[in-house]
């Protein structure tokens, strides 16, 4: 089986260091590291999608952003909403829109995929700015962080950053695992067939619509995950978390990390946060630091031109000329 | 008497206005090798693509054990027992040999814990893909990656992943193109070895071949039948001999 | 009286979009490539027409001289990039127009700011005709429906009149065929992209006395384009047509029934389509 062995030691040596960042790390590093995960786990889910199953989407931000605002709707005004209760409900809701959309959707294929992809996430944009369902453009604030409690018990006080960044860590190690384990059972080795050969897949007798609706509202799930976490952190939700844009972003993440690699999804969202620090600073682009999209524009149509399999594959290009045998990947007999 | 598997009735196919396959009607019998044959654009592929699902027929019916499969989806049809393979090369070029069975095989495993648990645990779909394998004699090849195999092998491989969905029906298309003359010695005789097990259509143009292997031919010319018998019918029937083959000297004499 | 200005309000916004979506729908059906840009160079061509006609003091001279910059931008960009991009996966170049689109964005901002900017209506167009006692239709909205149409005919004519157009039909249809006959495809790939780039700003140009320049407005209407060629089918300049129409209709209807859900209507009828036609109007199965 190709492509989806990982390198064990590194992984776990960066979950080690993760775990052990916030004995070291100031409130700011923690709610940015806290960020990158939850970006991170977004990055996963769509990866699942266009790098395992080939299925570009480019509405993906869709499902981030309605599990973000069903904690927005359902959160009370000044008191902390149930996580037990309300993340269930955001992921089934995220679960369900992608059902209802990859009904109508996973029908077409190839560059109408994209595009019909891209104008349902649009609706769904239009339905919170336009109307006033949830607030317009104007958005909704939560007050307060959903809290855990069972019982009278309270395991992990949400308001502080580094009990914040522990949940984010363990549900993106937790994602993670899901998602390994999900590609190497039958279901994702068929989502892999699907990508390599469809047609043959369908005349080997697997129904291929339901395998890649399944991929999709698994997906949508898992988007829905990182969109309640983000909602949690960041206090605010308005209709940009749906925008095409950020549907984008995500998509550039999981390319600028090496696709159809589930450490490359992570990567790509340290790398994109990074560079986004990076071309925001006023210390390197002086005045032009607010127009800090030009140079992340200018790095995608780069990277793109020059390192189509983002950095995990310039990695492991680098690492095959050096004599090491990268695990995964195509064999050295091939032409 | 052999079961009659499959039963074709009038069967055609327009692509606006052009008549590829015209009101064709034939039977496969189990455990009888039934060539299809006919100079190019005879329609012959287009035919088996209908049978297999991957065309839809404009008219006409399609019946496997009596059940009218004309509608049906292609997956669907694989999943009654119809296997088929195909004259371009079509496996997963990237995935190793092992891994175009398994997924095959994989096809026809029952639905449990399909999420979670590792796909090479389920010791029924590794056997069933190492015994497809074996039948076309490429198990010593079952891990190198399927796109450095031969030509030839790769063809093995495509009809390897059809056994391993145990179809009962194969429906093959031109098996021997592009193939040297060893590998086309061993395509014979495992074609030959699978034709006592299952019903099989045939589409060839190497008549030696077919005229070793086939109990039963149909020549088509411009999507028609133009003949249906036995081999020694065809060779001694003077339209044919016109239409395609030539006054033909007996390979068995 | 009132529902012949909606009537009007909306064939002249299908026309609109009629030019920006041929230039992507060709540009899909020939060269294969999909071009989430193509909302920038309208953009593109409504801050030229809008920088042109205040330095010139004339929309009539800002019109023709935006064309032509957006041509030869659109030749620079193809021989540059695109020509990258056509046989590859469509992936990459989503990512690379997406790309594209932040860099333009951010050049607006840094060349001519954040704000909206109105442009004026050439003096001679200026004024409306009177319909009824109290309402009244303005003349400029009726010029750009006639330009366009005069550029459909124009694209109709060279697409099915010309050598040029023969050899376009000849590419949409069959890239490979069209190379080996004989047709030289980087010249016409070239070609081909310049003007959609050109009709694009173009119509960004035309439509900039009434809907005013502002950021973010190439991105809102490039999906609407999706939408259209997603109804009309891929590569159909006939068929983009139909869906135009269609869609300014539903547009303009929805604007009327509910203000709130008109965009969302534009929406529900494509699902329809999908539901109905997933390969779109005007093509086959």
């Amino acid at each position: 089986m190709t492509n989806i062995t990982l390198p064990r030691i590194p992984l776990i040596f960066a979950l080690l260091l993760l775990a052990l960042f916030p004995l070291v790390g100031t409130t700011f590093y923690l709610q940015l590291g806290a960020k990158i995960m939850i970006l991170a786990i977004f990055a996963l889910s769509l990866d699942l999608l266009v790098g395992h199953t080939g299925m570009v989407s480019l509405g993906h931000a869709a499902y981030f952003g309605s599990a973000a605002y069903v904690l927005a709707l359902i959160s009370p005004k000044y008191e902390a909403a149930n996580l037990w209760l309300t993340l269930p409900a955001a992921i089934a809701a995220a679960a369900l829109l992608a059902l209802f959309v990859g009904a109508l959707v996973v029908r077409t294929g190839g560059i109408y995929f994209i595009m019909v992809t891209l104008a349902f996430a649009q609706m769904i944009y239009a339905v919170f700015h336009d109307t006033k369902i949830a607030g317009g453009s104007d958005g909704i604030y939560i007050a307060v962080r959903p809290a855990l409690n069972i019982a009278g018990f309270k395991p992990l006080n949400l308001e502080n950053p580094s009990e914040f960044y522990y949940l984010v860590l363990t549900l993106l190690a937790l994602v993670f695992c899901f998602l390994n384990r999900l590609l190497h059972a039958p279901f994702g080795r068929a989502l892999a067939g699907i990508r390599v050969n469809e047609q043959r897949m369908r005349s080997i007798g697997y129904p291929v619509f339901a395998y890649k609706l399944g991929a999709f509202v698994v997906a949508g799930a898992l988007a829905g995950l990182a969109g309640y976490l983000a909602a949690c952190q960041f206090g605010f939700v308005n209709p940009d978390i749906l925008a095409w844009h950020q549907s984008g972003i995500v998509l550039m993440m999981v390319i600028l990390g090496g696709m159809g690699r589930l450490h490359g999804a992570v990567l790509g969202a340290f790398a994109y946060v990074f560079f986004q620090e990076v071309f925001s600073t006023p210390a390197l682009l002086g005045a032009y630091a607010k127009h800090w999209q030009l140079a992340m524009g200018a790095l995608i149509v780069a990277m793109v031109l020059v390192l189509p399999h983002g950095i995990g594959g310039f990695i492991d290009i680098a690492l095959r000329r050096y004599g090491y045998r990268v695990r995964g990947g195509k064999s050295q007999t091939a032409q | 008497m052999k079961d009659t598997i499959l039963q074709v009735r009038r069967l055609c196919k327009n692509f606006s206005g052009l008549v590829a396959v015209d009101q064709v009607s034939i039977d496969v019998r189990s455990g009888e090798l039934h060539a299809v044959i006919g100079p190019n654009g005879a329609g012959k592929t287009t035919l088996v693509n209908l049978l297999s699902g991957d065309f839809s027929a404009s008219s006409g019916t399609i019946l496997f054990h009596g059940r009218d499969i004309s509608r049906l989806a292609a997956e669907k049809r694989s999943r009654l027992g119809i296997g088929r393979s195909y004259q371009k090369i079509n496996i997963f070029p990237s995935f190793t040999v092992f891994e175009n069975c398994r997924l095959a095989a994989q096809s026809r495993a029952p639905r449990t814990l399909r999420w979670l648990r590792d796909a090479r645990t389920y010791e029924s779909v590794m056997n069933q893909a190492l015994q497809a394998l074996d039948a076309v004699g490429l198990a010593s090849r079952a891990a190198e990656p399927a796109l450095a195999l031969s030509h030839g092998e790769q063809r093995q491989l495509e009809i390897g992943m059809c056994l391993a969905t145990e179809p009962e029906l194969l429906l093959l298309d031109e098996p021997l193109a592009g193939m040297g003359v060893e590998e086309s010695i061993k395509m014979i005789e495992l074609i030959g070895r699978l034709s006592e097990e299952h019903a099989l259509l045939l589409i060839e143009h190497d008549m030696d071949a077919v005229f070793q292997l086939a109990k039963v031919l149909t020549v088509m010319v411009n999507g028609k039948v133009l003949a249906t018998g036995t081999r020694e019918e065809i060779r001694a029937n003077r339209e044919v001999q016109t239409a395609y083959l030539g006054v033909i000297e007996d390979p068995l004499a | 009286m009132f529902y012949l200005i909606q009537l009007l309000n909306a064939v002249q916004y299908g026309l609109l979009l009629f030019l920006l979506s041929s230039g992507l729908t060709l540009i899909f059906g020939i060269m294969g490539v999909i071009n989430l840009a193509h909302g920038s160079f309208y953009m593109i061509g409504a801050y030229l027409a809008y920088w042109l006609a205040q330095w010139t003091g004339s929309l009539w001279l800002a019109l023709p001289l935006a064309i032509l910059i957006a041509f030869v931008l659109g030749l620079l960009l193809e021989t540059t990039i695109f020509r990258r991009l056509y046989r590859r996966d469509h992936l990459y170049q989503v990512l690379l127009t997406f790309g594209l689109i932040l860099i333009f964005e951010e050049l607006r901002s840094i060349l001519f700011g954040d704000d909206v900017h109105g442009v004026a209506m050439p003096a001679l167009l200026n004024f409306s005709i009177p319909l009824t006692d109290t309402l009244s239709y303005p003349v400029y909205r009726l010029f750009v429906t006639a330009v366009c149409l005069a550029m459909a005919a124009l694209m109709y004519f060279v697409i099915h009149r010309t050598r040029t157009g023969m050899r376009i039909r000849a590419g949409t249809s069959n890239r490979d065929m069209a190379a080996s006959l004989g047709v030289n495809m980087p010249m016409l790939f070239a070609l081909v992209f310049a003007a959609g780039v050109a009709l694009a700003a173009f119509a960004g140009a035309i439509a900039a006395p009434i809907s005013s320049v502002f950021p973010g407005m190439g991105n809102q209407i490039l999906i609407i384009c999706f939408v259209v060629v997603v109804i009309g089918g891929i590569g159909s300049i006939n068929g983009a047509l139909i869906a135009s129409l269609a869609v300014g209709a539903a547009d303009t209807l929805g604007k009327v029934i509910a203000a709130e859900y008109s965009a969302i209507a534009v929406y529900l009828v494509m699902a329809v389509i999908l539901l109905w036609r997933p390969q779109g109007i005007a093509n086959k199965a």
